[in-house]
């Protein structure tokens, strides 16, 4: 075949420009598909191993143990032939049925039964309480900062800090939390200590996207409104905040994930390898801020470095993993439904 | 002459902002002809001299705007004109850096900058409204009741009771009464703009500043707001600032003609539009600049 005459004057040809730009894009688009490769593996080992001990195959389907009940050590040991796997609790219904079993070589591993369901209400109850602590003080200084303060070297200081706030790393908050709030406070190793340390965490968030919506309210719904003889507060709060909302809340959806899976803050301040009693089992009502919870990240944590590996921990590791994702799922997608809610309520 | 009242000093408890209307007035059916009683003047503004920071915006203005009619304020952008309308309630307050470094604009004998003016209740007595139709984006009920609930009104009945006559003075009743609970924004432009003209005049101000009403919407839109004004006329003192000269000549009174941030001329429109007196304002008006 003879070299291609071009047939019109707009034949296309492969110039060395023309060439340079199918490799670059194909470098962009092979870095945008290797991130969502990489999410896709993380996601899917965990469910693909996560779903096992979650899900069932027999009615209902759910795993409920595993979701309700706390965690147990598992006993392993052949009995008349059969290998049993039981849990503490029935291991030792069983024991007391079958006294022999006592003399039988057992081998028993810890937390691989039973089920995580102390650590899902720890978890609800450190990201509840603190996105209402991190959301009031975080609102309140979004508010100040964009609607009152006048601009100045200090204003500008404020907002450095806050910059460098989200740098520090989580561990960093953890320790100062454990100095700050459980040794100098006395609070203890307690929901409330752990309740503020994750709440300084997501504040530098919590502020800056709170600036961002209210400066994203325009101008003339503020003008308006104290042309009506409102004063600044009125003005805010019926005509500016309402609108601010759903991006408040859009920020507050990533710090809830946040909250909910971040391990070093909570570890010295907060969370408890294992507890029995439930949050809400105690003497009194001032004792429920002052105690620990389980929580799920720490629990993964515990039951992947903490204990010794074998077939039966990696169901719990992985279970609540995917309890956890799922949760944290939920919980966005809760505040994404309000926040949509919110929007066509004020549309503009 | 000048009612008793005085007005726009924190003397909370206030009375009701209806007592602020003289109750004397005669019905003041004064079109843009007629020459009636000798004009009152409604707000005073003496040798004001205005900054942005460093920068000066006025020079020694000096006009005495009327109660109960139209005046407009013309000239080319940056001119000062809008700036001196946002003096009148203090809207300038909310600039860093802004100040009357002289002078002074005085409301019925008030120094409405002096530091014992409550600047709500200024606000309440003279309205605004701006360039951008700036509905609400709630209800057109809730947007015309909003300056009433602000001062703590909330029997039902008042409220329906205000919310039609304030559409009806903002001839915008028969167009929404229909569905009042539908957003203000999914009114059109010029109805937007008189739903914001309604809210204005349910808090019953003395004074309505209009900046620029018209400047973001089509003709047909732009005649039915300058009708408003002509009917606003009798019940409200206007101040608008323009730059559309023709609206000038159609529907104000007076019209004070601002270049560079001074004030050139100040007369009767029918004067400034046929007769002025200043080269500058002749050159302007004939449209051979700005």
């Amino acid at each position: 075949m003879s070299t291609p005459t071009p047939s019109h004057v707009f034949q296309a040809n492969l110039t060395p420009a023309r060439r340079r730009e199918s490799l670059i894009f194909g470098l962009f688009g092979g870095a945008t598909y290797l991130v969502l490769l990489c999410g896709a593996l993380v996601f899917g080992t965990i469910i693909f191993k996560g779903a096992g001990t979650v899900f069932q195959a027999k009615a209902p389907f759910i795993n409920t143990s595993f979701l309700l009940d706390a965690p147990e050590s598992l006993h392993v040991f052949q009995f008349e032939g059969k290998k049993m796997e039981l849990g503490d609790r029935a291991f030792r219904l069983f024991q007391a049925e079958h006294p022999e079993v006592a003399k039988l070589k057992q081998e028993s591993y810890i937390y691989s039964a039973g089920g995580i369901f102390p650590c899902i209400v720890g978890t609800l109850l450190l990201v509840v309480g603190s996105m209402t602590i991190a959301l009031t003080l975080g609102v309140s200084a979004a508010i100040y900062l964009n609607e009152y303060a006048r601009d100045g070297m200090f204003i500008r200081f404020i907002r450095l800090a806050i910059l460098n706030l989200a740098g520090v790393p989580s561990i960093v908050f953890g320790l100062f939390g454990f100095g700050m709030f459980v040794i100098f406070f006395g609070w203890n190793v307690s929901l409330i200590a752990g309740w503020f340390t994750l709440a300084f965490m997501v504040l530098p968030v919590v502020i800056t996207a709170s600036e961002e919506s209210l400066k994203a309210v325009p101008k003339g719904f503020r003008e308006g409104s104290l042309a009506l003889g409102a004063t600044k507060w009125q003005t805010i709060r019926k005509n500016v905040l309402p609108y601010a909302l759903p991006g408040i809340l859009t920020s507050s959806i990533l710090g809830i994930a946040r909250v909910a899976g971040e391990t070093a803050p909570i570890m010295f301040t907060a969370a408890y390898v294992v507890r029995d009693k439930l949050p809400w089992q105690v003497d009194k009502f001032s004792d429920f801020f002052f105690q620990g919870v389980m929580a799920l990240p720490y629990h993964i944590y515990v039951v992947s470095s903490k204990i010794p590996q074998n077939e039966y921990t990696e169901r719990v590791q992985y279970g609540t993993a995917f309890v956890f994702l799922v949760l944290v799922a939920m919980i966005a997608t809760t505040s994404i439904i309000l926040r949509n809610h919110l929007r066509n309520r004020y549309k503009w | 002459m000048v009612t008793t009242a005085p007005i726009l000093m924190d003397t909370r408890p206030v009375a009701p902002a209806s007592t602020f209307r003289p109750t004397t007035t005669t019905p003041a059916a004064a079109g843009p002809g007629a020459q009636a009683a000798p004009a009152e003047t409604l707000i005073d503004i003496d040798h004001v001299d205005f900054f942005y920071g460093a920068t000066q915006a006025l020079h020694d203005v000096s006009l005495r705007i009327e109660n109960r009619k139209v005046t407009a304020f013309i000239g080319p952008s940056g001119c000062g004109k809008s700036t001196l309308l946002r003096c009148l309630n203090r809207m300038n307050d909310l600039i860093d850096g802004t100040r009357i470094a002289k002078g002074s604009i005085r409301i019925r004998g008030v120094d409405i900058h002096q530091h014992d003016v409550d600047v709500i209740e200024l606000r309440k007595q003279v309205g605004m409204v701006f360039q951008k139709s700036n509905p609400f984006p709630k209800s057109i009920y809730e947007n015309i009741t909003y300056g009433l609930r602000l001062q703590g009104v909330n029997n039902k009945a008042r409220l329906d009771e205000v919310v039609e006559k304030s559409l009806r003075g903002a001839a915008l009743w028969d167009e929404v009464k229909d569905r009042l609970d539908a957003s203000g924004l999914g009114l059109s432009g010029g109805q937007q703009q008189r739903l914001c003209i309604a809210r204005a005049i349910a808090v019953e101000p003395e004074v309505i500043l209009m900046d620029e009403p018209c400047s973001a919407l089509d003709p047909v839109a732009t005649a039915k707001v300058e009708e408003l004004i002509q009917e606003l006329r009798t019940r409200f003192t206007i101040v608008i600032v323009t730059h559309n000269m023709q609206q000038a000549a159609r529907c104000s009174d007076k019209t004070a003609f601002f270049y560079m941030g001074k004030l050139i001329e100040y007369a009767d429109t029918r004067d400034i539009f046929t007769k002025p007196a200043n080269a500058q304002t002749e050159a302007y008006v004939s449209g051979r600049f700005g």
